[in-house]
């Protein structure tokens, strides 16, 4: 039995979704701000590792890692709506290539199990 | 807390702080510029102790074999005994002329006296024999001769003052590098180019231009150079020039107030996007102004470029 990251295509996988999903956060109003004026290449770094560890790939993530890595967006008054919001632009990015809403069930459902760290609960 | 030794004396360290801070803040004048890794004026080399592999990221293999090390972005665990970098990782040069191009930007041509291989389009340091030293990006091709900088002339800015009063041709200077990966890659010799920058972001794009040309490229090239007002723009007649010669290159000028004969008026992406609505499948170059190149990535971006395959440098003013 293949792993989820495998069934969505691995690595390329990410690197298909990566510039879409980052394009879609950057337009979206109600999450754009929390990534203006931050350095565009490294932002695409981090959200390759984000969709790595959605896709269920190799990541070494701490929960620590998340309450620390987004303590200042906390500040910035991020909530559980910004969160919804990047699950459901995750979801469409998935949707786009074509990937069954399975598989896109079980990628939300990793995102979903880091909201509590993310937002530092 | 670790300690640097540096010329027969110890300095101590403080948890967090780069070797050049510390030996800054007790007063040992290193030169440096940047503070963020990139430019290179702080390279120092090791004696003793553990380089961390973050402070040799992007030196030459045979640098780093020797010990060579980026000050700025060395946060030693232990400590570390150091030398400047001496005149092996520099080249000297002479400079051949100075030329006022527009009404705040000169063209300095430099010869270099030793090895310095480089792609048009990358930036080098160059030094001053008082020790001042500045990132500029390269505007002509390793054939040419001849290394030629473009400089924007800043009031009371240390390099601006120097080249402005008292640099003659003939006065000897060290470059060293070169850095970045702004440049011209073979390969692909169909796919889209787009360049655009403003004030003296046009060095490394002219140099891009003319590598991209020279080596064949058949894919469209489109040069946009933006300025405040006409009298900011430079190179007019040599990119008028290419652009005759060359079918599939065209040469934009827009500026942000006033009107002149083939100057389009009005904001760079927006002057961008206009002729060219969709960049899927495109390269973008981006230099210049920092907050200009930020939000021309993020729009080029947006317009269906590839992050990869968008390469920018933004000439940041030197750390305080
Ligand atoms: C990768 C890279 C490539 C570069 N390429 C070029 C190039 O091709 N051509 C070029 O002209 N410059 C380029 N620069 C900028 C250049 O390195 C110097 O920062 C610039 O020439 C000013 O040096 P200075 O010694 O004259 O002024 P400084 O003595 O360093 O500064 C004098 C004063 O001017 C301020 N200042 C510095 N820069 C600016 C600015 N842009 N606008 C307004 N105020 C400023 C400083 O804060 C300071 O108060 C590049 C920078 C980098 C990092
Ligand atoms: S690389 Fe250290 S000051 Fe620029």
């Amino acid at each position: 039995m293949s792993t989820l990251f495998e069934q969505l295509g691995g690595a390329a996988a990410v690197e298909a979704a990566v510039d879409s999903f980052y394009r879609k956060v950057l337009v979206d109003d109600r999450v754009s701000h929390f990534f203006d004026g931050v350095d565009m290449d490294r932002q695409r770094d981090k959200q390759k590792a984000f969709l790595t560890m959605a896709f269920g790939g190799p990541h070494n993530y701490t929960g620590k890692d998340m309450r620390v890595g987004h303590a200042h967006l906390v500040a910035r008054g991020l909530n559980d709506s910004h969160v919804d919001a990047i699950i459901e632009l995750l979801g469409a990015t998935l949707r786009e290539l074509g990937v069954s809403e399975d598989l896109i069930g079980q990628v939300a459902a990793i995102a979903e199990s880091t909201r509590n760290d993310v937002l530092g609960r | 807390m670790g300690f640097v030794d540096f010329e027969g004396r110890r300095y101590e360290r403080r948890d967090g702080e780069s070797v050049l801070d510390a030996l800054l803040r007790c007063g040992v004048e290193v030169s440096h510029s940047c503070k963020a890794g990139s430019c290179g004026a702080c390279m120092m080399r090791a004696t003793g102790g553990a380089v961390p592999e973050k402070a040799q990221a992007g030196l030459k293999d045979t640098w780093k074999a020797r010990g060579y090390f980026l000050s700025c972005a060395c946060t030693p665990d232990g400590d570390l005994a150091v030398a400047t970098a001496e005149a092996d990782t520099q080249t000297p040069a002479r400079v051949v002329d100075l030329e006022l191009v527009s009404g705040d930007v000169m063209r300095v041509r430099l010869r270099c006296e030793g090895e310095f291989d480089f792609r048009a389009g990358q930036y080098l340091t160059l030094r001053t024999a008082a020790g001042v030293a500045r990132s500029y990006s390269i505007a002509s091709l390793p054939e040419d001769g001849v290394v030629e900088l473009h400089v924007r002339l800043l009031a009371g800015g240390r390099m601006s003052e120097w080249l402005r009063s008292e640099a003659r041709a003939g006065d000897g200077v060290a470059v060293q590098g070169p850095a970045g990966d702004c440049f011209y890659l073979p390969g692909d010799v169909e796919q889209p180019l787009l360049l655009a920058g403003t004030g003296t972001g046009l060095a490394p794009l002219y140099g891009i231009v003319r590598d991209a040309l020279r080596s064949g490229h058949r894919g469209p090239v489109r040069l946009f150079h933006g300025a405040l007002r006409v009298e900011g723009l430079y190179l007019r007649e040599e990119l008028r020039r290419l652009a005759a010669l060359h079918e599939n290159f065209e040469y934009v000028a827009a500026v942000l107030a006033g009107e002149g004969p083939d100057v389009e008026v009005g904001e760079m992406d927006g002057v961008i996007l206009r002729r060219i609505p969709d960049l899927k499948g495109w390269r973008g170059y981006v230099c210049g102004d920092p907050p200009l190149v930020q939000k021309l990535k993020k729009k080029l971006f947006l317009s269906g470029m590839a992050m990869r395959d968008i390469h920018a440098d933004a000439f940041l003013p030197p750390a305080a």
